[in-house]
């Protein structure tokens, strides 16, 4: 279990106890997170699930595989080193406390 | 759902109703012929959004109703549970229907299928079972991710293609050629070039499919992939203009500028024609589109189409529309990877990538930024689309 908090474009926050293995652009959708879409469904086709993860979590969360990596040059909003497909992050312990910014869209 | 979504981000105070004719909360239908078929995706992972969304986001959702009328002289819909609803913008967001196969030759018989909606995945799963055997009737990617859920679950499967290769309408030789051998590497069979004369029952149960010429294909299910035909009979009801599709201009527009239509239901100018998409892609762009128009931002559609398959171990992703391509260029990465990029006049118009997520975002990228490539850049020795697109 983690607790993800996710800043959305409009200033407000939503925090949500997500269950170990979830990835988190269906915890987001879960969560009426705005801006997290997930058009594919997760299968890496989309890029609509974009999200910037907090300063200082980057190596805990780590760093997209080359496909992911492919990916994120087609967002809505330019990446940036702090950019992530959520669908690409699963929720552990290690990462109880993530906070990500949704981007402005 | 895309429109509501948008509009709501665009104006906060909107009043929104969707009317659905399922009873079902709206859900991700390209899973429905993958993973949901499978058993893979449950169907609590494939909602759209969750039930709270709609009530957190004041859209008030009509679920099992459909709109029997559109009055436009005095902006109102009466739906077939009763009562009507006033508007200001309607969205026909209607969708398309599969085809189905005729009647008078079987095709209300039990055990034959189509694949469309949830109702339809629900039944045909019952239908997979190790060693039963299916005829699939259309090799479209369809009919062609239908065949491959049934395989992997054990049963014996036949693709029966009227045109002389399967994926003919939509894409290269190349690229049903590739098809084609991952679909016999894995025992299907695949023919091509045959017409289908009736299925054949025993007590209204499916036994078999008759080709022309007599011979016949035994089934214990049948799948129906032809294709699909737009919802457009409300519209047409309504007087609104309707070409292959309900016609809108590039921001969704209808003939009647207070109602729009988008996704699978709408025919939409591209280059010097109108064209009508078959994906999700297209369902939620033009769906934002059309939600920017009605909050007055009014900006032309122009996305770069794109598309996916998953078959077997294979994940094919379209990016772009292959339309009068005249030209075709296979390129071969590392392991699996491989990519079929189409060229008309000398230019680049879409790629088929098979297991090159890379290619196909790269390609993507480069069709979004209006960049070029030339069939002479792109057979040089050693070319990569992404070393290409980030030069």
């Amino acid at each position: 279990m983690a607790t993800i908090t996710w800043k959305l474009a409009n200033g407000s926050t939503i925090s949500a106890e997500v269950a170990d293995g979830t990835n988190l652009m269906n915890a987001a959708v879960a969560n009426n997170v705005t801006g997290v879409v997930g058009e594919c469904g997760g299968c890496l086709s989309c890029a609509t699930c974009h999200v910037f993860v907090e300063a200082g979590w980057s190596v805990r969360v780590g760093k997209p595989d080359d496909v992911e990596d492919a990916m994120l040059e087609i967002t809505e909003t330019p990446r940036t080193e702090l950019s992530r497909l959520s669908c690409q992050i699963i929720a552990s312990a290690a990462l109880d406390g993530l906070v990500l910014t949704v981007p402005q869209g | 759902m895309a429109a509501a979504a948008k509009l709501r981000t665009l104006d906060p105070a909107a009043q929104i109703t969707i009317v659905s004719a399922e009873l079902a909360h709206p859900y991700q239908r390209p899973v429905l012929s993958k993973a949901y078929l499978s058993g893979k995706a449950a169907l609590e992972t494939i909602a759209l959004r969750p039930a709270s969304w709609f009530s957190e986001n004041g859209i008030d959702l009509l679920r099992g109703a459909t709109v029997t009328v559109i009055d436009r002289a005095s902006k109102f819909i009466a739906l077939s549970t009763g009562g009507t609803v006033p508007y200001d913008a309607l969205v026909l967001a209607t969708g398309a229907s599969a085809r189905p196969f005729p009647e008078d030759k079987g095709g209300a018989l039990a055990g034959v299928h189509t694949m469309r909606d949830l109702g339809d995945a629900d039944r045909l799963k019952r239908e997979l079972a190790d060693g039963r055997r299916l005829v699939v009737i259309g090799g479209g990617y369809i009919g062609l991710e239908a065949a491959s859920e049934a395989r992997k679950k054990g049963v014996d499967v036949t693709v029966l293609e009227a045109a002389e290769r399967i994926v003919q309408r939509v894409a290269a030789s190349e690229t049903s050629d590739h098809l084609r051998s991952l679909h016999q590497s894995h025992g299907v069979a695949i023919r091509e070039g045959v017409q289908v004369s009736r299925i054949t029952d025993e007590g209204g149960r499916v036994n078999g499919v008759e080709l022309a010429g007599g011979e016949n294909v035994p089934a214990d299910f049948v799948v129906v992939g032809i294709g699909i035909s737009p919802n457009t009979a409300l519209a047409q009801e309504a007087g609104l203009i309707i070409d292959n599709g309900v016609a809108v201009d590039t921001f969704m527009r209808t003939s009647d500028p207070s109602i729009y239509a988008v996704g699978d239901c709408a025919s939409f100018p591209h280059e010097y024609r109108r064209i009508r998409l078959e994906s999700v892609q297209n369902a939620n762009d033009q769906g934002a589109a059309a939600a920017a128009s009605i909050a007055g931002n009014d900006t032309p559609y122009r996305a770069t189409p794109w598309f996916w398959s998953d078959q077997f171990e294979m994940k094919l992703q379209i990016a772009g529309l292959n339309t009068g391509y005249d030209d075709v260029l296979a390129l071969t990465g590392s392991g699996a990877a491989r990519a079929h990029l189409y060229f008309r006049s000398g230019v680049f118009l879409a790629a088929d990538c098979f297991n090159d997520p890379v290619t196909f975002a790269m390609s993507r990228k480069l069709l979004d930024s209006g960049g070029k490539l030339t069939r002479e850049q792109a057979e040089l020795a050693g070319f990569s689309m992404k070393a290409f697109v980030t030069r």
